[in-house]
This record gives C-alpha cells, structure tokens and sequence, in this order.
C-alpha cells in the first residue's frame, strides 16, 4: 500500500487555509464594511454578530501556518522571509482588530478611535493576505535552502491586484453574513452592499485569473494543455454559474443563499489556485515533495489530526448553533 | 534609533520584546481560567450568589486579557518563520508536531469554548456553560504544556537525529521529543508562576477594595482565596525552582554559573553570591556580597563539593553573566517576598485580622504586579542563559536566523514596540479601570448577562450601571498607576 502522506498534508494545509478564508473572511469583511454603516445600533449589531466566533476563526489561521511549519518546514522557511512585510503588517492589522473588540464596548468615549481600529486593522489584514497569495504565486527567489531575494520583492502590480481582490471578497462575504444575521433596515443595507461588492469581487477575480497564465509558463501548461483543459476548463465555467445565481439570490432578496454562494466562490478561488500551483508550494522551485517533514512526524500529526478535526468541527459547529438566529433589537433597552 | 546593530541582533530584541509581552497575557489568563471555573463550581455546587458575582467580575477582566493574549500569540507563530528560518527549517520536523497538536488540541478548544464562556450563560443550560468554562481552562493548560515541550528541548534536546541535509529528524520515540529532561521542571515552575501570578492579583485588587471598604464581602472572599494561594503554592514554587536550578546544572552549568555568577571555580566550596556587580571584561563580580560555601551546599548539597566556573568553558560559548545574573535575583527575591505575604496572611488570620490589617492590605497592592516581573525575569534568565544557542550545544542563535536586512527587521521592530504599546497599553488600562470598580451584586439586572448577539452588550450595560464617581475613580487610579506597569 502507497498513501502518499505528502500529499494528504498538502491537502490538509489547503483545508486548514479555506477554512481560515471562509470563517475569518466574513469577520474581516464585517470591519471592511464597518465604515458604511451607520454609527450606533447598525454597528453594534454587525460586531455582536461576529464577537463570540472571531477567536475560533482566527485559530485556523494558526492552523495554517502552525501547519505548515510542522508538515512543510522548508516551505515555511523560504515563503515566510520573503513576504516579511506583509506578514508582519498583517500581524498588526490583527492586533489592532483584535483589541478593538473588546475594547470598542469597555470604552465608549473613544469608540470613534476604535471603529477606526476595527477597520483599518480588517482591511490590512485582508489587503497582507491577498498581496501574499499574489507574491507566492508571482513567484520566490531560492538559493539552496533559503530565500535568495529582497525585501520588497513581493510589491508588483500582480501583488496589489490580489490583495484588492481579496478585500473585495471579503468584504461581499462580510456583507452577506450580514444579511442573514440581521433583519429590517440592517439587512437592506447588507443587501445594498453586497450588490456593489459582488461586481467588484468578480471583475477583481477575472483580472487576476487573466493575469495568473501569463506569470509563468507552467501555470499556461497547467490550465491551458490538453488534457488538463478538460478539467481546469470547469472551474471558471463553474465559477460563471455561481456568480449568476449568486446575482439572482441577491436579487430575490434570499437570506442565506448568498453567504453560501459566495463561499462557492471563494471554493472555486481555491481549487484555481490548487490547479496552478500543484504540485510545487514555491512557484518551480520547491515541491511538496522537497519541502514535506520526515515520514515519522507526518504519521505522528496525522494520528491527532484525524481524532481532533472532527472534534474541532463539532464543537465549532456547536458553537455556531448557540448563536444561531438573528441579532435581534430585544434587550437594547 | 536601532543603527548599528545588524538584522540577527535587531531579530532578536524584536523576539524578545514580542515573546515577553505575549508571556503577561497567558501568565494572567491560564491562572484566571482556573480562577474562573472554580468559581463557577463553587456556585453550582453551593448556590451562593457571591460566587456568581465574582465569576462575572472576573469574566470581563478575563476576556480583555485573553484576547490580547490570541492576537500577541498569532505574531509568535509566525515569526519563527519571519525572523528564525533557518531555525524553522532545521527544526520543524521535531518541533513542528507538538506545536500543531498545541493548536489542534488546545487553541481551538480555548477559542471554541471560549464564546459560549463569555457570553452563552442562558443560552445554554447551567451546566453546559460550567463544561465551557472547564473547556477554556484546560485548553490553557494543555496549551501550557506543548509549548513549554518544545521550548524545553530548545534548552535540553534529546531523541532527535541528524538528517543528511542538515535537519533534525525525531528517533524512535516521540516520548523521548516531548519529555526531554528539563520539561517536567518547567512545566511545573512555570504553571505555578501563572497560578502565583494571577493570585498576586486578584489579592491585590481586593485589597485595595478592603482598604476603601472593610466591610465587601465580596472583596474579603477573594482576598482570603488569593492568600490561601500565594501561602500554599509559594513554598512549593520555592521548592520547585530549587529543583529546576539541579536540573540545570546538570545540563546547562554554564546557564548556572551566570546566574550564579562564578566566573571562576571552586575547588572547595563555592560561595552563594547575594549582590554585586558582575564585571564580565575582569571576569568577576564587584563588591559581592557572599556567604562562603553555601553555592556548594545548594547546589550540590554539599558544602566543600567543588564547582566549576565560567573559566572552563570557551568564551564564545558563554551565555551573557549580567543580565542572567540579574533577572534570577529579581526572580528569587520575588519569590521570597511573595512567601513572605504568604506567611504573613496565615499570621493574620490566625490573629483574626486577615480583613482590617491594612498594612498587609498596602502590601498585597503592592505585590499585585510582582507576578509579571518574576515571570518575565524567569525567563530572561532561561533564555539569556541558554545563549549563544537556540538549540541548547548544537545550534546558534547567529545561525538561526532568516536571511533578512536589517532595515526590514529594524521598521519592523519599530511597529511592534509602537502598536504593542498603544494596544495593550490601552487594553491594560481598561482592565485597570474594571479591578478600580468593586465587585458588585447589580448584575442581577444585568443576570441575562452580556449575550451580544442577542442581548446587552457591555456597551449598554455600562451605561445601565451609570457614569456616576467616574471621576472620583480616576483619581484613585492615577494613584495606582503603578500596579500596571
Ligand atoms: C506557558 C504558556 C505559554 C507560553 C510559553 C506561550 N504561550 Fe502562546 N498562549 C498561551 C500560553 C503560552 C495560552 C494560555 O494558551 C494563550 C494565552 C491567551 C490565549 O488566548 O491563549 C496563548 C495564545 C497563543 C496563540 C493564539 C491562540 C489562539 O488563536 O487562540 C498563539 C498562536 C500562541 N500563543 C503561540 C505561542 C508561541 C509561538 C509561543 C512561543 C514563542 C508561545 N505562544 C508562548
Ligand atoms: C513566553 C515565554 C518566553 C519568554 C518571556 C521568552 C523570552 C526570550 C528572551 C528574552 C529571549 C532573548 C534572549 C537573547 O537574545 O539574549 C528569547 C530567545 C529565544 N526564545 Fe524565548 N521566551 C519564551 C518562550 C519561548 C518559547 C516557548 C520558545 C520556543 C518554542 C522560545 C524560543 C526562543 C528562541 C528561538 C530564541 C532565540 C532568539 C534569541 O536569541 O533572541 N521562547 N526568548
Ligand atoms: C525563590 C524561588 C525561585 C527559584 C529558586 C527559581 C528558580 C528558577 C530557575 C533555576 C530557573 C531557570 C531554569 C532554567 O535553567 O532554564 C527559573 C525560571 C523561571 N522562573 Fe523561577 N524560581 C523561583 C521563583 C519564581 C517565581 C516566584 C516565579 C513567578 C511567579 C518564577 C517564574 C519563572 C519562570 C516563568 C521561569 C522561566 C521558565 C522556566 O524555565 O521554568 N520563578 N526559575
């Protein structure tokens, strides 16, 4: 019997990262939006529906990354280096997000100061993240076993267009998430937001996927030779039925459907994302293969992980029952 | 600001700094997790409402300080990679797995619990939500317990291999990784400091509300709570630091020798160093004050067992003497000194003024924040003792670290001291303003407790208790800054 570990990790880690995007995407795209919203009740409500969750989303960008260093040292070890900035601002924008929710209730008077917290601290993160999905996929310098480039490598246009990509994703998730947490006003308002983010978010998606073949020849083969065109062929196809149900979801004023649909959007990101890259986590440099840890620690994490995942998705799910419903208006008094 | 130094030193100052500020947070948190649940038992189980009262006090100081404590662990997890890739790349195979069971088994239970803890009480039954509270605790603890594992076999590696490309590799036994020699001593000290850290605490901030107030109930429970903690578990941590400075001495002398600055040996008897000034270009410590053969008898239980001193080991392979010198004094003298209240408040209690000794009450304020010190001095004193390693004989700092220029580790550095000061500054102050206010019963009205989704939010539920001596508070507060710091 051949499993090959490598890539049940590699597929782990992807899980673990989806997982990060969907669930801490809407907290994030809820402080995206959080300008546009009306001071007082509109604001309140859209934090409270993301207070008791937020911690548990960002675990799984710990997960994510924690993961990666324990099954892809070497990876870990070049990508990081060569997206420090980012990163680091990305840290920050969480920090800044982080204390912002506790401290926006136990500080009234300065509450303006921690909105503008609140926000800046989401859209920096979100903006760290997409500029890092577009400086790995751009492509990283190696030498032997380290980072060969600079420090700004990582800044080119293909960078920033990811990383406003990204926001704009984040910010349609936030304001569907809003809509089926909320009622009344509130949620027109979601429905009036998510009707611009939609369009952004998808005209932002294209640009990048029109971008991505042209970065390097192998990404041209991956989507664009016969046979892989047969199946990579599907995913904007798919991508295009989602978007148009999405468009009519949003029109018939559904309440859940569009939250989900958006996450199919973000799914299908994914899956394109696996489609270049795999199977190389460094652009033609390293693959899962070169940068997978010993056998014996694979085998080792796999035992916990096979027993705590589910665990982990039940109680989260749990968790997410509790608070099930709408943010109602009752006990504002 | 930071010229002249290059990327590996400015990494370092940059870990230092953003290691030191996340360990106050779990130092606190890990202790009041436990506070918290034994609250919530004790109320269960007795049905009294003071238990209640204090738990939701202590709820709302808990979710501040956990949440800064997420957000400044998050920066730790992935500046391994950002500052120490090589260091990361060498060691993943053997320190990866217990930090990804770390986040598999305890981070996630923290923060899945954590929401229904803070604001499911009456969504979910009594006992459903003391399970949560139980979860939240134990999450911390479990926590505690991988990432002192792998910080441990950093000071004392055993069952790993050496791969041909140069990584660690684990042997044949994972038990070996994980409870390599120095870790059950750690783990213990280390626990017990945060146990010590938030008692000191809690006895602080109900002193303060015994002196304005002999008479809150509330504030005298859990001032008598605190000294039955500081009074039990200093002697042992007194006991367990004895024993972890044995341990070290077996398998990091030079880490003991700084601390207990012998820059020479000892043939026959090294003396106990209490003060001085050590003088590492003259490789000695100026106008020491000394007891004559008693290094010998703690450390070797003996008085005349000789000892060596730095002078055996290379000097490039010394760890800093001054710095580790100093924060194990700051760290022991703490330690006595929180002994010290302990004893005192069985005194006071025997003599039946645990309650209006306001001398004693004066000292537990000034006590509340020694926790923090002694734990940052502790592991200052590891971790600079451990130098010029990462992996304890086998891998240096200067070999560990990404290949980074220094002015990216420089801004860097310069945004983490700006932002961590702002936030958590901020962020402490207003965990200072709740411990100003005394425990109250009102939050009866409040008893459908802050439920944000559905409920009050804490926004409104101050605004219910009213603004009212705001001001007067803040005198009082400016008066206690130093509790903070
Ligand atoms: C002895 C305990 C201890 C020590 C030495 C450390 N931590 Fe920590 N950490 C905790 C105890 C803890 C905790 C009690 O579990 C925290 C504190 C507050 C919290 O939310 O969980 C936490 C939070 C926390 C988080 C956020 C978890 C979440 O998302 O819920 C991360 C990623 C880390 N830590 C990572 C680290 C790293 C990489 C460290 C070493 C350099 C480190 N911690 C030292
Ligand atoms: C939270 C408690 C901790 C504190 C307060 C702490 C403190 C410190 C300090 C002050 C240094 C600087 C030493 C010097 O450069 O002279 C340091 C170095 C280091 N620590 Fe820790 N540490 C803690 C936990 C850990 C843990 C759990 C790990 C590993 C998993 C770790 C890994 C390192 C590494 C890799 C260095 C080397 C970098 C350097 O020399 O600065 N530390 N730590
Ligand atoms: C007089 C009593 C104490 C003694 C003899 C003592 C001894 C020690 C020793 C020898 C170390 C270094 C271990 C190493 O080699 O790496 C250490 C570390 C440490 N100490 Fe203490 N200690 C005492 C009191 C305290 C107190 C009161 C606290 C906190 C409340 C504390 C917190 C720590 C921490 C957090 C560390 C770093 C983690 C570790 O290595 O365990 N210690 N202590």
């Amino acid at each position: 019997m051949n499993i090959d570990l490598t890539v049940i990790w590699a597929l782990i880690i992807a899980f673990a990262v989806f997982m990060y995007v969907v669930m801490d995407g809407f907290d994030l795209g809820i402080g995206i939006l959080f300008p546009a919203l009306s001071r007082g009740a509109e604001r309140d409500k859209a934090m409270n529906s993301v207070a008791p969750v937020w911690d548990g989303n960002e675990t799984w960008l710990v997960l994510g990354g924690g993961g990666l260093f324990a099954a892809f040292p070497l990876a870990y070890a070049i990508i990081l280096p060569a997206i420090y900035p980012p990163i680091i601002a990305m840290l920050l924008g969480l920090v800044f997000r982080g204390v912002a929710f506790e401290a926006r209730w136990r500080d009234p008077a300065h509450e303006r100061f921690w909105d503008f917290t609140f926000t800046s601290g989401s859209i920096v993160a979100a903006f760290a993240q997409g500029v890092t999905l577009g400086a790995l996929l751009q492509g990283i310098e190696v030498e032997g076993r380290d980072y060969a480039g600079g420090w700004l490598d990582w800044l080119t246009p293909y960078s920033i267009l990811t990383g406003l990509g990204v926001v704009a994703g984040y910010a349609l998730l936030g304001a569907t998430w809003l809509i089926s947490k909320t009622e009344g006003a509130v949620q027109d308002h979601g429905f009036r937001l998510a009707a611009i983010w939609m369009p952004a978010t998808l005209a932002l998606m294209a640009a990048v996927s029109i971008y991505t073949p042209f970065l390097d020849a192998e990404y041209w083969r991956h989507w664009f030779a016969w046979p892989n065109i047969l199946f990579s062929s599907q995913v904007p196809l798919l991508t295009g039925i989602i978007a148009f149900m999405l468009y009519r979801s949003l029109k018939k004023r559904r309440e859940y459907a569009p939250f989900f649909l958006t996450l199919g959007l973000f799914f299908l990101g994914m899956v394109g994302l696996g489609v270049s890259m795999f199977p190389y986590v460094v652009p033609d440099q390293i693959t899962i293969w070169d940068a997978a840890t010993v056998r014996s620690s694979q085998i080792f994490m796999l035992v916990g992980t096979v027993i705590t995942v589910p665990l982990i998705l039940g109680y989260t799910a749990w968790a997410y029952w509790v608070f099930r419903g709408k943010v109602s208006d009752e006990g504002y008094h | 600001m930071f010229d002249g130094l290059d990327a590996t030193m400015l990494a370092r100052i940059q870990f230092a700094f953003t290691v030191s500020f996340h360990f106050i947070f779990p130092a606190f948190s890990i202790g009041l997790a436990s506070y918290l649940a034994v609250l919530e038992g004790l109320w269960l189980k007795t049905g009294k409402e003071i238990y209640l009262d204090l738990f939701k006090y202590w709820r709302k100081i808990f979710a501040i300080a956990f949440a800064m404590g997420v957000v400044s662990g998050i920066v730790m997890s992935y500046q391994f990679g950002t500052n120490w890739s090589v260091f990361s790349d060498k060691t993943g195979p053997v320190l990866g797995p217990p930090m990804a069971y770390e986040v598999l088994t305890a981070f996630f239970l923290e923060a899945g619990f954590l929401g229904v803890m803070l604001f499911g009480m009456d969504k979910v039954g009594k006992k459903l939500h003391y399970f949560a509270t139980l979860m939240v605790a134990i999450g911390t603890c479990i926590s505690a317990f991988w990432i002192l594992s792998v910080n441990s076999w950093m000071h004392t590696p055993t069952g790993y291999e050496i791969a041909a490309n140069g990584q660690f590799v684990p042997g044949d036994s994972w038990w070996d990784i994980i409870f390599n020699p120095s870790f059950p001593y750690r783990l213990v000290h280390t626990l017990m400091a945060a146990y010590l850290t938030t008692a000191f605490v809690i006895g602080g901030v109900a002193a303060l509300h015994l002196l304005r107030n002999k008479m809150d109930m509330r504030a005298r429970k859990m001032f008598s709570m605190a000294m039955w903690m500081a009074a039990l578990v200093a002697p042992l941590q007194i006991f367990a630091g004895d024993l972890h400075g044995l341990n070290t001495l077996e398998h990091q002398p030079a880490k003991v020798m700084a601390m207990e600055g012998h820059f020479d040996s000892h043939p026959d008897g090294a003396p106990l160093i209490l003060f001085g000034i050590p003088n590492s270009e003259e490789k000695r410590i100026d106008y020491a004050v000394k007891i004559p053969k008693m290094g010998s008898l703690i450390l070797k239980h003996d008085p005349n067992a000789p000892l060596d001193g730095l002078d055996t080991i290379d000097d490039d392979k010394e760890p800093p003497v001054g710095m580790v010198f100093w924060s194990f004094r700051i760290m022991v003298g703490i330690g006595f000194a929180m002994l010290g209240i302990g004893l005192w408040s069985l005194f006071a209690r025997w003599r039946k003024k645990l309650y209006d000794w306001s001398l004693l009450h004066r000292a537990a304020i000034l006590m509340g924040p020694s926790g923090f010190v002694a734990v940052i001095a502790g592991w200052i004193t590891t971790e600079v003792g451990r130098q010029p390693y990462t992996v304890y004989g086998l891998l240096t700092t200067a070999d560990s670290v990404s290949p980074l220029d220094a002015p990216a580790v420089g801004a860097s550095l310069m945004a983490f001291v700006i932002v961590y000061f702002i936030m958590f500054g901020a962020g402490t102050l207003y965990i200072l303003r709740l411990m100003n206010k005394p425990v109250t019963g009102t939050e009866k009205t409040a008893e459908s407790g802050p439920i944000r989704t559905a409920g009050i939010t804490p926004a409104q539920e101050e605004q219910a208790r009213g603004k009212g001596g705001n001001d007067a508070e803040w005198g009082i507060e400016q008066a206690d800054k130093g509790e903070g710091a």
